[in-house]
C-alpha cells in the first residue's frame, strides 16, 4: 500500500486492534493506520471531510453499535465509500459471516490467526498483494 | 487458493492466456484454469449449471463482444454470481478503468508485468492472497 495514504482499522477489541498495530510496526509497514471502534464511528470518520479516505478498511464482524455486515452494506451503497477494497478481519468462520460478507462485495476474508508470528504473516499476504494491486483514487 | 475449484479466466488474447496458464503452473498452483474469450462466453460458462463455479475470476478488461466492465456489473449484479471475487488482470493503467472496477466491485486491480518473472510473481502473490482469505462456498 502506497505511503501516502492510510488504512482505517475498524475494530471494537483493543488487545485485537493493538495486535494489529504491533503487527505492521514489525513489518514495516509505514503507512498510517486510523481505527474505530465500531461500524457507526467509522462511517463518521470517513464521511468526514478533514478525514483522507483510506486505501483499504480492515473489518471486524462483531461490535457493538453496529456490526460489520450493517456497515458493509452501508459503504457499498455509498457512492463516494463503495469503491474503497474492504477486506474482513474476523475471528468468525460463521458460514452465514462468510456468505453475508461476500454477498457484500468484500475484496478478502481473514480468519484472525491465534498465533501472533501466523497474523505477521497473514498482515504480510494483504500488504503485499494490495501493494501489487492498483487502488481507486479518490475525487 | 483455498479451495480446488477452477480459476476462471476471462482474456481474449491467447498469447496472455497462455502466459496466465504457464505461470500458473511455474508457481504451482494446483487449481485447474478454465478459459473463455470473452465476457459472453464467460457468463454462458457461469450460467451452466454442469460447470464447477470457479473460486476466483480473473478479468481482462478489453475484449471484444462483451468487454470487462460489463461482464462486471452483470456478474456482480447476479445473486448467485456476485459471490465470487473477480481480479481484474489488464495492460490497462488508466485512472477510469480502476475507478470503474473498484466502483463495480472488483477484489483486485493487477496490471499485467512485461516481464514473465515478475508475471509469475504477481500470480504467486495473487494465490497467497486468495490462499489465506476465506472464499464463498
Amino acid at each position: 500500500m502506497q505511503t501516502t495514504k492510510s488504512i482505517l482499522l475498524v475494530e471494537d477489541d483493543r488487545v485485537d486492534a493493538m495486535t494489529v498495530k504491533r503487527a505492521f510496526r514489525d513489518l514495516n509497514v509505514t503507512i498510517q493506520l486510523a481505527h474505530s471502534k465500531n461500524g457507526e464511528e467509522a462511517l463518521e470518520y470517513l464521511r468526514n471531510p478533514d478525514n483522507e479516505i483510506p486505501c483499504v478498511i480492515l473489518l471486524d464482524l462483531n461490535m457493538p453499535k453496529m456490526n460489520g455486515i450493517e456497515f458493509l452494506k452501508i459503504a457499498k451503497a455509498d457512492e463516494k465509500l463503495k469503491k474503497i477494497p474492504i477486506i474482513v478481519l474476523t475471528t468468525s468462520r460463521d458460514e452465514q459471516d462468510k456468505t453475508e460478507s461476500f454477498q457484500g462485495n468484500i475484496s478478502g476474508y481473514i480468519v484472525k490467526p491465534v498465533d501472533y508470528e501466523k497474523f505477521v504473516d497473514t498482515m504480510k499476504t494483504i500488504n503485499v498483494y494490495w501493494t501489487l494491486s492498483e487502488l481507486p483514487v479518490g475525487e | 487458493m483455498r479451495n480446488s475449484k477452477p480459476i476462471l479466466l476471462v482474456e481474449d488474447d491467447r498469447v496472455d492466456m497462455m502466459t496466465v496458464r504457464r505461470a500458473v503452473k511455474d508457481v504451482n498452483i494446483s487449481n485447474r484454469v478454465v478459459h473463455m474469450l470473452n465476457g459472453e462466453k464467460a457468463l454462458e460458462y457461469l450460467r451452466d449449471p454442469d460447470n464447477k463455479t470457479p473460486c476466483v475470476i480473473l478479468l481482462d478488461l478489453n475484449m471484444p463482444k462483451m468487454n470487462g466492465i460489463e461482464f462486471l456489473k452483470v456478474v456482480k449484479a447476479d445473486d448467485t454470481l456476485k459471490q465470487i471475487p473477480v481480479i481484474v488482470l489488464t495492460t490497462s493503467r488508466e485512472k477510469i478503468d480502476i475507478n470503474e472496477s473498484f466502483n463495480s466491485g472488483v477484489a483486485g486491480y493487477v496490471v499485467k508485468p512485461t516481464d514473465y518473472k515478475d508475471f509469475t510473481e504477481a500470480i504467486r502473490k495473487i494465490n497467497q492472497y486468495w490462499t489465506s482469505s476465506e472464499l464463498p462456498n
